[in-house]
């Protein structure tokens, strides 16, 4: 019995060595660093792309997702501290949404989900629970304002609850403001930021191009005061607004990144309705046309009489056929022949872009007349369709916004990440080191789709796994430019789009 | 008793692994403890395994060995550039065997085996990064061989016998690398089936040209574990529920190929206490070319490219007698992997290794015996990945540095009459 113990003991030598252990375990410390930058404080100041909105709103799980919060977590690798995001907890249902003095607040609907028993997005059909009056009074780690504009950051005011009824308040930032009149980049710089990303600007333009061009270009206007909900901000207060926000997120020293603004008719918002999705047969095409008769006489008869050029004529002849079909719209910028009873009609062309909510109601029948179908016999107002020229003056808005960050963050010797060449590549097919390709495409309700959508339902905002992407991006450019090493991020993980049996 | 310690000590200093793939090579203490030859070695009736030839040559009219072992393994896994770390922390495996011999006659035997050559058992974290491709697996056979030995001369024997083999499997994996139901938990599927049964056969032959000097041959065939319909259930979990309706529990279908197996060897004795014995082995593990599992739902056929190739494996061992009581025993193998690269799924982690082993035997009377042996197998760190798991289309690899070790440690008994 006695060598049985030894037996054993010799065994139990053996177990201790049984533990496999690498040559280079990453757990070891030196494995990752921050190199030149400093993670402990990492804050991040921005719009709804930095607070992790998603499918129409910010929802608990969603924010979880947010692109800070995936870059905190990979931080942690290398001297990240905590990063806080504020709170959701009051989300119950995980919907997203506000409630304001205990009723919905028009606007702050719930989140975007697949309803699969119909086929197409819906807001999740339950109360939202979030009310904007539970005040948090917290500066957090993540201070992303959905909806905030470049100089609403630097605004007091724009968290004080009294002020949301005149519109001069978001209620997210109402809801964590440190006090009614504390600023966004205040509450952001009380915090000592060591490290931050900095991602503003997209609402400048985001919201006149998603409103079809409605808004107006105050390129030449500094008075914010003055400018409209869907306007394009005036670059030259772009870049002072700019240039004052990475002052006072650099006064302490703090290394960052900061992200160009992407084109934003490349996201599925603009580019998942097509221009002509109108399939029409010969007979049809003869019974529309007809009724275009009068429009089509009336430009020839300007044209005759030089109310407008011949090519104008051409471009604005309503002409439909057997197949695939152009849709009719309502373009502003067309000569205004309203007082010769002519209106400014035009086909769409494939330079137009249609917004995604027009995949709702063209083709529809206007007061249940079979006649009177939108896109068709009925022309698209102005807030359906992006034209050529609106665009241009988007782009023109954003080359200027870009121009801006890229010589600030030069001068102050941040990073710059393109995130107009990120999705650029999105649009043709992005590859990441696991293999996937990722692209600018809506989701289709394919099951290949539920692993590689990136953007979100409401057509504009990533999804958990975009953000992934985004979070993978800017780890690249920060590990180059500070010569750090944060280990990176694998989309695909991330889940994509939310499908319910029924709502 | 203390030269016997001392013994013990250089035995285990001179340490032993198991095999590629899913193979588990622990068919015998006295056999395992010297590098698990014995196609040469005619000492018990472990031959029932190794080469069925041998039994005829033991002494005395019944041999009886029996035993089992405890399979400890662990592999670790990490990613640097993601900065994912994972350690499988596997339920230990318990092989063991039975094997019996009866001297019908001075030149025919027959026999009985019962042993466990393949099986596996890996569990990783759930959820974990290579959740898509295993959460975890638990393979496990046995194998029952009437067997007949026939001495055609003092120097030559024949041997063999069907098998017989009942399996079973229970596996889990993630159905993809996101998808989870409402509440976030991952969705899965776990197939198990037990029972399963399929044939085979090993043969052998032994060559004693002198005394001293043993050649031996075994081959056993390749078998075929299929899983028909009706013989496991497929269980899937946590889909979401506009999913739920269209990823029904049911059957499955699928195939397992336990591969074929040839050894060679020599055995011989340098002096009056000691035996060497050298085993070569040559697994045919092309026959593993993707485990593809067939789902009767929504999930369809799921194809799982394996691709192994026919591996060697290298042995060598010792035994001395060294008081009339105690034998020592002591041996090495390399182990080659079959696994090729761009082919490394974290469901059968196992690198090239080398794998020491050693134990004793102590005899109580003149029948009965105490065999116990012990197998340490290394492998060095390997940076591989799995390239063929198809995700919308797209082939994706999953890989980073894997490390992997097993003891194994077993006791037995040994009975002559």
């Amino acid at each position: 019995m006695k060598n049985n113990i030894k037996y054993l003991a010799v065994l139990a030598l053996g177990l201790f060595a049984c533990e496999p252990e690498f040559d280079n375990p990453i757990d070891e410390s030196g494995t990752y660093t921050s190199g030149s930058a400093d993670f402990s404080t990492f804050v991040a100041v921005g719009n709804s792309l930095t607070a992790g909105f998603m499918d129409g709103t910010v929802f608990r799980s969603g924010q979880q997702n947010s692109f800070p919060n995936i870059m905190a977590q990979q931080f942690e690798f290398a001297g990240g501290g905590t990063f806080t995001q504020p709170s959701y907890d009051d989300d119950v249902n995980d919907a997203g949404g506000f409630l304001l003095g205990g009723v919905p607040l028009p606007g702050f609907d719930t989140r975007l989900v697949i309803d699969a028993s119909e086929g197409g997005p819906e807001n999740l059909n339950v109360t939202p629970t979030m009310e904007v009056s539970n005040l948090q009074a917290t500066a957090y780690n993540n201070m992303g304002v959905p909806g905030a504009k470049s100089f609403h950051l630097g605004a007091p005011g724009y968290g004080n609850i009294a002020n949301l009824a005149i519109g001069a308040a978001n209620p997210y930032y109402v809801r964590h403001a440190t006090e009614p009149n504390a600023t966004v980049i205040g509450d952001a710089v009380s915090l000592n930021p060591t490290f931050f990303t900095l991602w503003i600007g997209n609402n400048d333009i985001l919201s006149y191009a998603t409103s079809g061009g409605v808004g107006v270009d105050q390129t030449g206007n500094p008075n914010v005061l003055s400018y409209g909900f869907n306007d394009i901000t005036d670059p030259g207060v772009f870049a002072f607004t700019y240039q004052g926000l990475v002052d006072a997120l650099t006064a302490n020293g703090a290394k960052g990144i900061v992200a160009t603004l992407p084109d934003v008719t490349s996201i599925p918002y603009f580019t998942t309705v097509p221009y002509n999705p109108i399939p029409m047969d010969a007979a049809t095409a003869a019974f529309v046309n007809n009724g275009y008769a009068s429009y089509n006489g009336g430009l020839q008869f300007a044209a005759g009489n030089g109310l407008i050029t011949a090519e104008e004529a051409a471009q604005r002849t309503i002409s439909f056929s057997a197949g695939q079909n152009a849709v009719v719209i309502v373009d502003e910028d067309l000569t205004d022949l309203t007082g010769f009873g002519i209106p400014s009609y035009r086909q769409a062309t494939i330079d137009d872009l249609l917004v995604l909510p027009s995949s709702g109601i063209i083709g529809e029948e206007v007061n249940n007349d079979p006649t009177q179908i939108n896109g068709v016999s009925v022309p698209l107002a102005n807030n359906w369709v992006l034209t050529a020229t609106e665009i241009q003056t988007v782009r023109d808005a954003r080359t200027a916004y870009n121009n801006a960050i890229v010589s600030i963050a030069t001068a102050n010797d941040l990073a710059v990440i393109d995130m107009a060449a990120v999705l650029e590549e999105l649009v043709s097919g992005l590859r990441t080191a696991d293999g996937q390709i990722y692209t600018n495409n809506y989701f289709d309700g394919s099951s290949d789709a539920l692993s590689t959508a990136v953007f979100s339902l409401d057509g504009v905002h990533p999804n958990a796994r975009g953000y992934a992407i985004i979070a993978d991006q800017f780890i690249q450019i920060i590990n180059e430019k500070y010569g750090a090493n944060v280990p990176r991020v694998t989309a695909g993980y991330y889940p994509g789009v939310t499908v319910v049996p029924s709502n | 008793m203390k030269k016997l310690l001392l013994v013990l000590t250089i035995a285990f200093s001179a340490s032993v692994m198991y095999a590629g793939g899913y193979r588990v090579g622990v068919q015998g203490h006295k056999q395992l403890a010297m590098g698990h030859t014995g196609v040469a070695v005619v000492t018990s009736a472990e031959s029932a395994f190794f080469n069925p030839a041998g039994l005829v040559y033991l002494d005395g009219e019944l041999n009886v060995s029996l035993g089992a072992a405890v399979v400890m393994s662990n592999t670790v896994y990490q990613n640097r550039e993601f900065g994912y770390s994972s350690e499988a922390d596997n339920p230990i495996g318990t092989p063991f065997y039975a094997y019996g011999s009866y001297k019908i006659n001075d030149w025919l035997s027959a026999g009985l085996a019962v042993y466990t050559p393949y099986g596996s058992r890996v569990e990783w974290p759930t959820d974990w990064e290579g959740s898509h491709l295993v959460n975890e697996i638990e393979l496990s056979a046995i194998f029952v061989q009437p067997t007949l030995a026939i001495k055609l001369s003092d120097k030559f024997s024949i041997g063999g016998g069907p098998i017989y083999v009942t399996g079973a499997v229970n596996f889990n994996r993630n159905l993809s690398r996101s998808l989870a139901d409402e509440a976030g938990n991952r969705s899965n599927v776990t197939i198990d089936a037990s029972g399963i049964n399929a044939w085979g056969y090993s043969v052998g032959a032994m060559f004693r040209p002198t005394e001293d000097i043993t050649l031996g041959f075994n081959y056993r065939s390749k078998i075929d574990m299929d899983v028909e319909r009706g013989d496991g259930t497929a269980d899937f979990e946590n889909l979401p529920g506009a999913l739920a309706g269209s990823f029904p529990d049911g059957d499955f279908t699928s195939s397992l190929p336990l591969p074929a197996e040839l050894t060679f060897g020599a055995a011989f004795k340098p002096s009056e206490k000691w035996l060497v014995a050298f085993d070569y082995t040559r697994t045919f593990w092309d026959a593993y070319k993707s485990l593809d599992v067939q789902f009767f739902n929504a999930a369809g056929l799921s194809r799982n490219p394996r691709n192994y190739k026919n591996s060697s494996i290298y042995k060598i061992g010792a035994q001395y007698e060294a008081t009339q009581k105690v034998i020592v025993r002591a041996g090495f193998y390399y182990d080659e992997s079959p696994i090729r690269d761009g082919f490394f799924a974290p469901e059968t982690p196992r690198p090239d290794s080398v794998n020491f082993t050693a134990g004793f035997s102590y005899n109580l009377n003149s029948k009965w015996a105490i065999d116990a042996s012990v197998l340490y197998v290394h492998s060095n760190e390997v940076n591989n990945s799995y390239d063929s798991f198809v995700e919308a289309g797209q082939r994706l690899s999953f890989g980073g540095d894997y490390k992997s070790n097993a003891l194994v440690a077993g006791i037995g008994v040994s009975y002559k009459l």
